[in-house]
């Protein structure tokens, strides 16, 4: 996705594919080995600079030459590239910011280049609130070495040294003599600089930002209020067609019989076979809906036994072993020095990510080369499974992601990517492949049903002594300890990836996976030990807790809520919850009103204080707070994925029930100033609350305890209920 | 069956051969070149594909297009006028109204079909109103504030 900085065109990239992201193919990518570049010297070795670390799958593959990252041209633009696409998340406003703010050029002259493998430096996929967090301080460090060779060619340019020189506005100028000065554009003429420096420059200090840390608004936004921004079914090719692709019932189902034949007699259709696909191609989409309709197939369906409601038995009988995500003391010294033991079981269903862009991709197969459109969070990942899919090396193969209609993790997985390349081919003219919304619940790569046993105890003194904490198959992240409690384990059976033979599909990434079950299940279970403890629940929460960050954002929380301190069950309907997610720490209270003979939930209000270390745009970082909490009521209150031996019962929004604006509660948000920490994640940390604040508001509204998510007004009535 | 079917589409007389069960959304986006309507859910469930019909906001898939014959069709890409955006498209620009923006045309022209039929809504009203259009990312209470000051830059004159 191309974007500039100050005009609504989004034009196609052109070049040619990334091959690796070796220094000298990055150089040969850009043509520029031989002629078009500046050599200053000898090439230096970029390796030798001492750099952000570029760990694990976050950072291994990112190359460290910042013209990967960076381009002057000769008017003093600068175009900035960077591998990850923009979903929604705004990257493509706070990369800009902070390329321009560690380059001292202005925000305007920026362009983005995103999400493009033949033009943009590597990275591993968007996900986990890494953009900032990570790519942002490669992208920030890029600028600030191209800034520091811009200074040295400045220096020998102007017979000035370099320690009068200073920058500004993309011009380097001598500052006891200002009218001697030289721009950035006329220092590169638009070339690649080969030459690096030999240590790199202390970063700016954020108390001289002038871009970093001021609210923009999104730069997107012209194109996508005209509809000129171009998603991946926007593409046009000449010559090409769509693509039908004849899909099984059920999940597990085994096709038995297959007959194309009234397909074939259709005027303009193309019936296509690729390995076990069959697939139907039509100039037009109603054409191809048609022609796969002639066609009749009939499967074997097994019957697993396995629906909505028997799934938990079954993931508790297919466990694996346990790993430890933390823990401390003994939980038999915990055990013996408590005075009572509250067990409870916790569950939540498959729920599915439902981005409003369905899985696209358009692709073009000839002479030994693709260039896919893919909506996708992981171009390169998917240059590699194209290539491997069509047997071409990953040079060959070109992604480009333009804007992506929501991802939410679910555009990690992108099989329609292959599918319309393998049916490129065998066509051999370009295929759009557009998944139908059902297809897109189908192969949809659901947030796992999860379970999560918590036994816990309270001594004499209301104090937490024992915290045994279990959950299986939701994930690790967001279950570790962060309350003082001298006995405590958390032990972890499954992750939220795949596992043959445990859930029914497709599982993956929900926004924050794990995350959401785990913090969900903590918070409604301090609540009940709150409650037992006959202590207000923020008052139990901040006993436990001696780290300052948390206690902060509870505390902002707590004020701009009018949090005033009742046992529970107040009758009030206020919930609270907390919870680390990508190195930001997060609060939230809500306030409910729970309709006991409907077993409706009315959500009235929800607060959010969010410590996220330094923040880039804040208007950016508000605007993904309020969409994780408008996004979380759904997991909290509707949305469940319903099955039966692999066939899905829910596959469109009339019976998927997302948030929608008459669900909407007022929604307050606090970020708390934190900025020496450095950024850290913004994209999903709201989210997690949103289970956890809305169920204890329940709780706090009726004394009833819902143990499981989504609190739909029938588990609603039957907690009612139990609760008497 | 193909016929030359004729309407307004953003203020222009159009004349096309198409076969009239097609369906509209598709006639637009391939034929027409108007990308801006998406395509969601297909079953009119998530208002992606949002048009004005005759001042309407409808879904355009689920519609044929000979059902647009004669009729006058407005899609997010006719909004401007004269290089102008409308009112409620700059409320979206100055509120954030979007993320993804992927529902972001039908979001507006939904918008702008209530504002033309009841120029003053109340809260309520609009919530209503908008009900229909899903947004995943969650920018429901920016878009609130948005259409509420397109209305009141409406009413005032000022566009």
């Amino acid at each position: 996705m191309t974007q500039k900085g100050n005009s609504a065109k989004n034009p196609a990239g052109t070049g040619p594919p990334q091959a690796s992201i070796t220094r000298r193919a990055f150089l040969k990518r850009m043509g520029l080995l031989g002629g078009g570049i500046i050599v200053y010297g000898a090439l230096g070795d970029v390796a030798a600079l001492a750099r952000a670390p570029r760990e694990g799958y976050i950072g291994a593959g990112v190359p460290i030459d910042f013209n990967a990252f960076l381009r002057i041209g000769a008017d003093s633009r600068v175009t900035c590239f960077v591998g990850k696409i923009e979903m929604g998340q705004g990257p493509i406003t706070s990369f800009a910011q902070m390329a321009a703010e560690a380059l001292d050029v202005s925000y305007e002259s920026v362009d983005m280049v995103m999400g493009d493998t033949g033009r943009c430096p590597w990275d591993a996929g968007t996900w986990g609130s890494l953009s900032t967090r990570f790519y942002g301080i490669f992208v920030k460090e890029a600028a600030a070495e191209a800034k520091g060779v811009l200074k040295a060619l400045a220096a020998e340019r102007l017979l000035c040294p370099m320690s009068r020189l200073s920058t500004k506005n993309g011009i380097v100028f001598d500052r006891d003599r200002p009218m001697s000065r030289v721009s950035y554009g006329e220092l590169t003429r638009g070339n690649i600089i080969e030459r690096h420096l030999e240590t790199l420059p202390p970063p700016k200090p954020t108390s001289e930002y002038t871009i970093s840390g001021k609210p923009y608004l999104r730069r997107d936004a012209m194109d996508k209020v005209t509809g000129r921004a171009k998603f991946t079914a926007d593409m046009r090719l000449p010559g090409m067609r769509y693509a039908r692709i004849l899909r099984p019932p059920a999940h597990g189902a085994r096709r038995i019989r297959v007959d194309t034949s009234g397909a074939e007699q259709m005027k303009d259709v193309q019936v296509l076979r690729e390995g076990d696909m069959v697939a139907v191609l039509h100039p037009d989409p109603d054409g191809a809906a048609a022609a796969l309709e002639r066609i009749s197939a009939d499967y074997d369906v097994p019957d697993t036994g396995i629906n909505d409601e028997t799934i938990f038995q079954h993931l508790l009988e297919h466990a694996p072993a346990p790993a430890v995500a933390s823990e401390a003391g003994s939980l038999d010294s915990g055990e013996s020095s408590s005075q009572s033991i509250i067990e409870e079981t916790y569950l939540n269903s498959y729920v599915a990510h439902a981005p409003m862009e369905p899985h696209a991709a358009l692709a073009a197969v000839e002479d030994g080369k693709a260039k896919i459109w893919a909506s996708t969070q992981t171009p390169f990942g998917v240059q590699q499974q194209v290539a491997q899919a069509l047997g071409l090396p990953a040079e060959k193969v070109r992604i480009i992601a333009p804007f992506v209609g929501g991802g939410f993790g679910g555009k990690s997985a992108s099989a329609q990517a292959v599918e319309a390349a393998l049916l490129a081919r065998r066509a051999g003219s370009p295929v759009m492949v557009v998944w139908t919304r059902e297809e897109e619940f189908f192969f949809d790569t659901f947030r796992p049903a999860a379970v999560v046993k918590i036994r816990s105890g309270l001594n004499g003194a209301g104090r937490i002594s024992l915290w045994d904490y279990q959950v299986y198959f939701a994930g690790k992240r967001g279950c570790e300890n962060f309350y003082d409690i001298p006995h405590h384990r958390e032990a972890v059976y499954g992750e939220w990836r795949i596992a043959p033979g445990i859930h029914p599909f497709a599982v993956g990434p929900w926004r924050a996976p794990a995350a959401n079950t785990n913090v969900f299940a903590r918070d409604l279970h301090m609540n009940i030990m709150a409650a037992k403890a006959g202590i207000d629940p923020l008052a139990f929460r901040l006993h436990h807790l001696s780290d300052d960050r948390m206690r902060g954002v509870l505390e902002a929380a707590a004020r701009q809520f009018g949090w005033t301190p009742a046992k529970t069950p107040s009758g009030r309907g206020y919930g609270i919850s907390c919870g680390i997610d990508a190195e930001t720490y997060v609060a939230a209270m809500a306030e409910v009103a729970v309709d006991r003979k409907s077993g409706g939930i009315e959500v009235k209000r929800v607060v959010c204080a969010q410590d996220m270390g330094e923040v880039v745009n804040p208007q950016g970082a508000t605007l993904q707070m309020e969409g994780c909490i408008t996004m979380g009521l759904g997991y909290a209150l509707s949305e469940e994925v319903h099955f039966r031996n692999g066939r899905l019962l829910d596959v469109n929004f009339d019976t998927y029930a997302i948030p929608r604006f008459s669900s909407l509660p007022a929604i307050e948000t606090v970020i708390v100033p934190n900025p020496s920490i450095g950024p850290k994640g913004g994209g999903e940390p709201a989210i997690v609350c949103m289970g956890g604040v809305l169920a204890t508001a329940v709780y706090d509204a009726t004394g009833a305890v819902v143990r499981q998510l989504p609190m739909t007004p029938e588990r609603v009535k039957e907690a009612l209920k139990q609760a008497g | 069956m193909t016929q030359t079917i004729q309407f307004t589409l953003n203020g222009s007389p159009v004349s096309i051969d198409v076969d009239e069960e097609r369906t509209l959304l598709w006639v637009l986006r391939d034929d027409l070149s108007l990308t801006g309507a998406k395509f969601g859910c297909g079953e009119g469930l998530c208002g992606a594909c949002t048009i004005l019909l005759d001042g309407e906001a409808v879904p355009s898939c689920q519609l044929t297009a000979g059902y647009a014959a004669g009729k006058k069709i407005t899609t997010i890409e006719g909004l401007e006028q004269d290089g102008r955006l409308h009112t409620v498209q700059k409320a979206f620009i100055k509120y954030d109204a979007l993320q993804c923006g992927f529902c972001t045309p039908g979001m507006i022209l939904r918008a702008v079909a209530l504002l033309s039929a009841n120029p003053e809504p109340s809260s309520d009203q609009i919530l209503s109103a908008m009900d229909g259009n899903l947004c995943r990312c969650g920018a429901h209470v920016r878009i609130i504030q948005a259409v509420q000051t397109a209305s009141e830059a409406m009413k005032g004159g000022r566009s």
